[in-house]
């Protein structure tokens, strides 16, 4: 693959997008397991939601 | 399952569970074929050379930018007009999101002026009203972070998300009302688009691949802003009965 003379600016570009795919998946993948830790451990405390009674998934 | 059934939040968390497997993999599969296409298959346009490959990312970037801020909108209308109760998560959900396109845009933007026109930035109406999105994208962040109680926020943000979308129209339309250093539209015009088909079609893979990235990725951010509020409620609950 020859990217010819501007292939710098071209390859900034692709690396840009992958930086920017790569945070915004690692944003949502460690917030979420933030989120379901926090609510491990209210629950491993005894706190439970108003509407337990409503089946939580798995 | 209707489509209604999943405004309820405890649904729509089961929903993202079943569907997050299929989504990634679809997304997956669809960026291997887009990437084949935008990197191996695309020729050398006659004109600018290899840096189309640039326009691969650049114009689904600015797609999925508006399209974030519209998606916003009509969440804005179901938190002030329906009190839909995922209207305001998938708001919130869809901000960051949004932004990141929006910046993309920008950026591979400048990386292909400066070959291209000989210049990183021009304050034309195009690049400055995609600006003014980016803006108004970090405002709205701002704004929910800035607000202790979501329903509070939700209604304030949606607020500033139905001013903005005005917004949107400018970006489509800036480059037939000014006179500006962008390109007029080349896809999506009367008439037909004026791009060779050996260009729109990996310009089409690669628009589908970041499309269904930008739905997998709202639908995991949703998962855990519904979370988000869970643990929220919970704390508030526990620290009220140690109150007690």
């Amino acid at each position: 693959m020859n990217l010819g003379p501007h292939a710098v600016f071209i390859v900034a570009s692709y690396a840009a997008a992958f930086v920017v795919v790569a945070g915004l998946i690692a944003w949502v993948y460690f917030d979420f397991r933030a989120q379901r830790r926090a609510l491990g451990d209210l629950e491993a405390h005894g706190v439970t939601r108003r509407s337990s009674d409503i089946k939580e998934p798995a | 399952m209707a489509l209604i059934d999943l405004a309820n939040p405890t649904r729509f968390l089961g929903f993202a569970e079943r569907a997050m497997p299929w989504l990634v993999a679809a997304t997956v599969f669809a960026f291997a074929i887009g990437l084949e296409q935008a990197l191996f298959v695309a020729p050398d346009d006659y004109q600018q050379g290899a840096t189309v490959k640039i326009m691969f990312l650049h114009v689904p970037s600015a797609w999925l930018g508006m399209f974030g801020w519209g998606l916003m909108s009509i969440a804005a209308l179901g938190t002030l007009v329906w009190r839909h109760p995922l209207a305001d998560v998938a708001a919130k959900a869809a901000a960051p999101i949004g932004a990141a396109f929006t910046f993309l845009c920008l950026f591979t933007g400048s990386m292909w002026g400066r070959p291209m026109w000989g210049t990183y930035w021009v304050w034309d109406a195009r690049l400055t009203s995609e600006l003014v999105l980016l803006i108004m994208y970090l405002g709205v962040i701002a704004l929910w972070r800035s607000v202790e109680d979501p329903g509070r926020a939700g209604r304030a943000a949606a607020v500033l998300t139905l001013v903005g979308a005005v917004d949107l129209p400018i970006i489509k339309f800036s480059v037939d009302w000014w006179n500006t250093l962008h390109q007029p539209a080349s896809v999506f015009r009367l008439g037909g688009s004026t791009i060779d088909k050996s260009i729109l079609v990996p310009l089409f893979a690669m628009a589908i691949a970041f499309t269904l990235l930008f739905v997998t990725l709202h639908v995991a951010a949703m998962r855990n802003e519904i979370l988000r509020r869970r643990v929220r409620g919970m704390r508030m609950l526990q620290a009220r009965a140690q109150e007690g």
